[in-house]
Order: C-alpha cells, then sequence, then structure tokens
C-alpha cells in the first residue's frame, strides 16, 4: 500500500510544491493536496487558530484539517531559514507546534528546515523524511537531487513571467513555456508574500481583477534572485525575512523600471515582518513619485471596498498615464 | 554629544549609572507616558508594534532636551525589534529630528565593528574603564530587581494601601542617585531597610500569580497599564519571568554568573510544547509558563503588544499548557487603544476565579 502524504496548499506551498511533491512522488508515495481556498476551509481555520493570527496562518489552519482523514502523514515543515543568516517569521517557526494542538490529525512530518547557518542542511531535513518512506540512502538522495531539479525548473518559469499556477501546468505538461504577451496598456507590480498574491480566494482575485481593468501584473516571482538581492542592497541594514527582503529588493527594482506605473502592496493584517517592510517601500514609493496602493487583508475584509479601492487606484495611475496630474 | 536611549521600565538606571561612570553626557527621555505614545503614534507606521512607538516618542522628547545621539540596541531577527533602530532613525530624519544612531548589535561581519561602536560612545576611555562601568551598570540592574522583588511579595499584604509604592519609589531614588559602587552598597542597605519598613498583614490569604510575555511589555510599566501593582492592590503576589538583570546576564553575559534563573531553564521547560525558538521571548514565554505551573502557582498573566509574533505563537500553546497542568491563564494584549479600567475589570474577574477556585479546591480536600 502506497503511502498517502497530505501538502496544505497554504503558505510556502506556492513557492515550494514542485519540489515537495516530486521528492514524495520518487519515493513512491502518493501526494494529496488539499482542496483550493474556499470559504468554508477559512471558517473551519477561524474555528481553531486564536483570534490574534495572521490571515495566511488561519487559512494554513484551515487546509490542514481538510487534509485530516484523507492522508496518512500531513507535510508540514517548519520552515525556520531557507537563506543563511535569514529567517522566514516567527509564525512559520512556531506552526507545527500550534497545528499539533488541534485534535484528530494524522502524525505530522515537522521536519527543521534551517538553512541559517549552512545550506547542506537542506539534505540532511530531505533525508530524515526520505527515512519514513524507505531505508535506501541512494533512493533518497536521488529523489531530492530530482526534486531540486524539478524545483529550478519551476522558478526559471516563473522567471519568465508566468504565474504559479499557470507554471505549474506548464511543468506538467512541458509546453506553455513561453509567458503570455501582456495585454493591458500599463503594467503594475504586485508585491506581498506568496500566500497573499497567489491564493486567488484570500485576495479576492486580486490577479484576475488587475488584469480585467486592461493592466499586466508583475510580481517579485519575475526577478531573478540576483536582480532582487542587489536591489534590497541598498537598505541601511539587511532584512532579516527572507521573504521581506524579496518584496523590497522587487519594490525597489520596478521604482526604477520605466513600464511599470504602479505598485500594489498586499499586506494580511498585523503581518510584522509587513509592518516593517511596508513602512519601508511606501516611503521610497513617495520619494519616488510612484502610484502606490495598499491593501490590508484579514477575514473582515469586503470583497466590494478591495474592488473600489483597486478601481480608484487604476483611475489614478491611467489618468497619469495620459499625462494629467 | 549627548546621548540618549529609549525607556523599558527601569533600565535608564542601569544605563545612566554605566554612561556616566564612562563620562558620558546622558539625557534620560521623561517617562513614557499618554504623551510620548501619542507622538510615537502620530509618526510611527500604523502596524508597528507598541514598543517602536514609546520608543520614537522617547525619542522625539529627548530631543526637546537636547539629545542628539541614540543608543540603541539591534538584532537579527526573526523578531522584528531587530529593524527598529533602522525605521526610528528614518521616521525622525523625515520629521526633522537630526540624530546620530549607534546600534548595539551583534556584528554582521567582525567583532571590531562592535568594538567600533563602543570607542565611538566611551571616546578614549580604557577598556577596562568599560568593563568596571558595565560591572556597576549590572550591580545596579540587580539592586534594581531585588527591590521590585520585594515590592511584590509585600504589595498584596500591605495593611496601609500604597504604602509600598511610596516605600518602592524612595528605595529607586536611593539606588538612582547612587554615583560609585560603594555608594551604591550604602544605598541597598538603606533601600533593603526602608522596603522592610512596610507594615504588613502575614495572616493575610494571598494568591500566587505568575506574570509572563513579551520582555519590553513587561518591563515597561506605562505599557502594562501597571498590571503588576494592580494585581498586587488585588491581592495577589506576583512572579514575573523576567528580570532586567537575568536578561543582561543571559544576553551579554552568555549565563556566566551562577545563581540567577537562566532562559536554558525556560526552554528546556517548553520542549514537549514549543519545540523551537520562535524569535523574541516566545519560547521562554511558554517554558515559565510550564515552570510556574509546577511551582504550585495559583493563575498566569501573559502580556504583550498587539501584533507581537513571537508572543502569538506561545499564546496559541499556551492553552495545552493550561488544560495539561489545570491553571488557569489571562491572556492581556496591549496597544494603543488599551483601555486601563477594561484591563483592571479583567484582573479583577480573573482573580476572583482563582480565589474560587483554591477554596473549592481546599474544601474538597478537607
Amino acid at each position: 500500500m502506497t503511502l498517502k502524504v497530505g501538502i496544505p496548499r497554504a503558505l510556502l506551498y506556492y513557492y515550494y510544491v514542485p519540489m515537495w511533491q516530486t521528492f514524495f512522488h520518487e519515493l513512491g508515495a502518493e501526494v494529496v493536496l488539499s482542496s483550493p481556498s474556499t470559504k468554508g476551509i477559512l471558517a473551519n481555520g477561524l474555528k481553531h487558530a486564536v483570534d490574534e493570527v495572521c490571515l495566511p496562518i488561519k487559512m494554513a489552519f484551515g487546509h490542514v484539517l481538510d487534509l485530516a482523514g484523507k492522508v496518512d502523514y500531513i507535510f508540514l515543515p517548519r520552515m525556520v531559514s531557507i537563506k543563511k543568516r535569514e529567517y522566514i517569521c516567527p509564525k512559520f517557526l512556531g506552526l507545527p507546534d500550534m497545528v499539533r494542538c488541534l485534535d484528530g490529525l494524522p502524525p505530522l512530518i515537522d521536519i527543521n528546515v534551517n538553512l541559517y547557518k549552512s545550506k547542506k542542511n537542506a539534505f540532511f531535513a530531505a533525508k530524515e523524511v526520505g527515512k519514513l518512506f524507505t531505508g535506501n540512502y541512494f533512493k533518497i538522495s536521488g529523489a531530492y537531487r530530482y526534486s531540486l531539479k524539478t524545483q529550478k525548473k519551476y522558478f526559471k518559469l516563473l522567471q519568465l513571467g508566468l504565474l504559479p499556477d499557470e507554471a505549474l501546468a506548464g511543468l506538467e505538461d512541458g509546453v506553455g513555456n513561453k509567458p503570455r504577451p501582456g495585454q493591458g496598456q500599463f503594467t503594475v507590480a504586485l508585491l506581498g508574500h506568496p500566500y497573499n498574491i497567489y491564493d486567488s480566494y484570500i485576495n479576492m482575485n486580486i490577479i484576475r481583477r488587475l488584469r480585467a481593468m486592461g493592466s499586466n501584473v508583475v510580481t517579485a516571482e519575475h526577478l531573478s534572485e540576483q536582480v532582487v538581492r542587489s536591489c534590497a542592497a541598498c537598505l541601511p541594514k539587511k532584512l532579516f525575512w527572507t521573504l521581506g527582503q524579496r518584496m523590497i529588493g522587487a519594490a525597489f527594482h520596478y521604482f526604477k523600471r520605466r513600464d511599470v506605473s504602479g505598485i500594489v502592496h498586499v499586506a494580511a493584517f498585523a503581518c510584522g515582518p509587513d509592518s516593517m517592510t511596508g513602512e519601508l517601500i511606501a516611503r521610497e514609493a513617495r520619494a519616488a513619485g510612484m502610484p502606490f496602493l495598499n491593501l490590508t487583508l484579514d477575514e473582515h475584509t469586503g470583497e466590494t471596498g478591495i474592488v473600489t479601492r483597486i478601481e480608484a487606484f487604476m483611475d489614478m495611475v491611467r489618468w497619469r498615464n495620459a499625462g494629467v496630474s | 554629544m549627548r546621548v540618549t536611549f529609549p525607556h523599558m521600565g527601569n533600565l535608564y538606571i542601569c544605563l545612566k549609572a554605566m554612561l556616566q561612570y564612562l563620562g558620558v553626557d546622558v539625557v534620560v527621555p521623561p517617562p513614557s507616558s499618554k504623551k510620548t505614545l501619542t507622538l510615537g503614534v502620530k509618526y510611527g507606521p500604523e502596524f508597528a508594534c507598541m514598543p517602536l512607538k514609546l520608543n520614537l516618542g522617547n525619542f522625539i522628547e529627548a530631543y526637546g532636551l537636547g539629545a542628539d545621539t541614540i543608543i540603541m540596541a539591534g538584532g537579527c531577527g526573526p523578531c522584528r525589534f531587530g529593524y527598529y533602530a533602522q525605521i526610528e532613525y528614518a521616521i525622525l530624519k523625515d520629521i526633522g529630528y537630526e540624530f546620530q544612531l549607534i546600534v548595539i548589535e551583534p556584528p554582521e561581519r567582525h567583532i571590531s565593528e562592535l568594538f567600533n561602536k563602543i570607542r565611538h560612545i566611551t571616546g578614549n576611555r580604557s577598556w577596562w574603564q568599560v568593563i568596571q562601568a558595565i560591572r556597576f551598570g549590572y550591580q545596579k540592574a540587580r539592586a534594581v530587581d531585588e527591590i521590585e522583588m520585594a515590592a511584590f511579595k509585600i504589595r498584596p499584604r500591605e495593611l496601609v494601601f500604597g504604602a509600598t509604592d511610596i516605600a518602592y519609589r524612595s528605595a529607586l531614588s536611593l539606588i538612582d542617585s547612587a554615583s560609585s559602587p560603594n555608594e551604591l552598597d550604602r544605598a541597598k542597605k538603606r533601600a533593603g531597610v526602608i522596603m522592610a519598613g512596610v507594615v504588613l498583614d502575614e495572616s493575610r490569604p494571598v494568591l500566587k500569580i505568575g506574570l509572563t510575555g513579551e520582555i519590553f511589555t513587561l518591563l515597561e510599566p506605562y505599557s502594562n497599564l501597571d498590571v503588576e501593582r494592580h494585581i498586587g492592590y488585588l491581592g495577589a503576589e506576583v512572579d514575573r519571568s523576567i528580570y532586567l538583570s537575568e536578561w543582561v546576564n543571559d544576553h551579554l553575559f552568555l549565563g556566566m554568573l551562577k545563581g540567577l534563573r537562566s532562559r536554558k531553564d525556560a526552554c528546556s521547560a517548553a520542549s514537549p510544547y514549543l519545540r523551537h525558538f520562535v524569535g523574541g521571548h516566545g519560547q521562554e514565554t511558554v517554558g515559565s509558563a510550564v515552570n510556574y505551573a509546577r511551582a504550585g502557582f495559583d493563575g498566569l498573566v501573559q502580556v504583550f503588544p498587539f501584533t507581537c509574533m513571537p508572543e502569538i505563537v506561545a499564546e496559541s500553546i499556551l492553552p495545552e499548557v493550561s488544560t495539561e497542568y489545570g491553571i488557569p491563564i489571562l491572556t492581556l494584549i496591549m496597544d494603543e487603544h488599551t483601555g486601563k479600567t477594561g484591563i483592571i475589570t479583567r484582573l479583577e474577574a480573573f482573580i476572583d476565579l482563582l480565589e474560587r477556585k483554591k477554596e473549592f479546591r481546599r474544601h474538597a480536600f478537607s
């Protein structure tokens, strides 16, 4: 019987799912993804998480609960750090322990992924996880290497200008690797944590809405690591959140780009890193004279309010582009 | 160079002593108040946590008193405190307060960065004098903490309401005004006499409450709306999970001084519930909750600023500790909108609950 491993469609899923999926596939396990976010999943998460955690974490609770009863293991690694001398966010560090308090869950695979000191720890983590499925060391290291390769391909597709779901589809059938030519009259950069901007339920379909209003959308994931890092390096002190650095670097890059006419920053209510990076981005946007929209999401956010604000923002961008100031 | 620093409870006593020992010109900002917070809220980012806003207010007020250099601690994450200094500096610059910023933090590349910064503050004093100054500052921190601990003990038992507060304030000012190690020894003795002079009712039944949470809100009475004092008035003894001297011993002296409570105990106690550090004092909060429960405390109060990430992790794990050990936990979240009366009402209800629980237990076992 093949073991079923559940991966919640939340948080760093949007970054690392090709890698995780391939790794478990290669080890002979069946991967089950939780269903895409819905109102029901969020409601379930809200019921079980404390009030103070941010919306994406509540969503993650919902996704984990969605997997309960369907799988043998839930893959919920403790993502401490994915880059040397950087962290993600304290809530990621505590997530497996927070989730463990819930009842009726299958065992968690809560391996520590901690690259704070050395990159090599990623392989050690993979080895530990692999041991659950096979005793064969070569099989594990083979699966790990293959999963890295898939991940690289995925990042490359993202950098071509695809969105995660398009890139994932591209990985499956191997075609459609070309980015869609922009249909819109202008380009807007959409910045935020990947789990906020790519989960279309959390952000009320913001990407589709922006496109429907006639703009192309670029995100931080469309830029290469190098570009992002070199742009973020102009901060007085290096940011210690990897995702925050990505956001800041992308923002600083898009400020300089002529073809980008506005920046939308999506933050979760009470997000710690966003309160700092958001301030830095807003400050810089003011200095650069770039139209800037800050959307804060929580479980009470009304769709109409968001739409109205996006519409107003788009009007502003359009007028500016037309030379009215 | 006129140096200022942010307030965090009685930190100013020990920092002032340390810097003045080295002959640095110090400007202590006025104690944090409503005005401080209002200034901070006006200029700070909306979703930043309250300590940042209070810091900002402190600096603006200190500027009015002639300060031109800020000494600030830093860090390397994942708690956002590590980026405070830079953000505050940028904001101050925007609104026209020109400061020089010195951030004391773990060096990025080489230890010499840190030494250079210390050199910059101390001028041409020898390293031996710097070490003596740190020692003097630490002794003051310890003295202040001992007075605070004594106050926690006697406040619920005082016969005359408010007597403890008067004694506490005069003891603190004695310690604060001591300018040399010898004087400090004398001041410590006199402070001890003053604290012992408060008339007590020893027979009064007193509850024991452990106070844990985020370090700034624990140490700064303005930010927690005097929660320890109010618990004391309501007839319960408080023990706080973090004291300044313990923090200094843990983080600056790397636990060199023995005989003090250390964070290692707390972290190991936390391990079945929270197995990894989460930045800030999240793991310590969970661990000290376990330790308090084991030590037979009647209840726990967790305090943290709104949106504090490590403490939110702790908050969502504490219910497990609470059910396992049968110890009630009250979580109080502080921000600029928190009202004192609301906090007092909740504390009253919580302490009523604890008293009832204790009574019930006594009857059940007798």
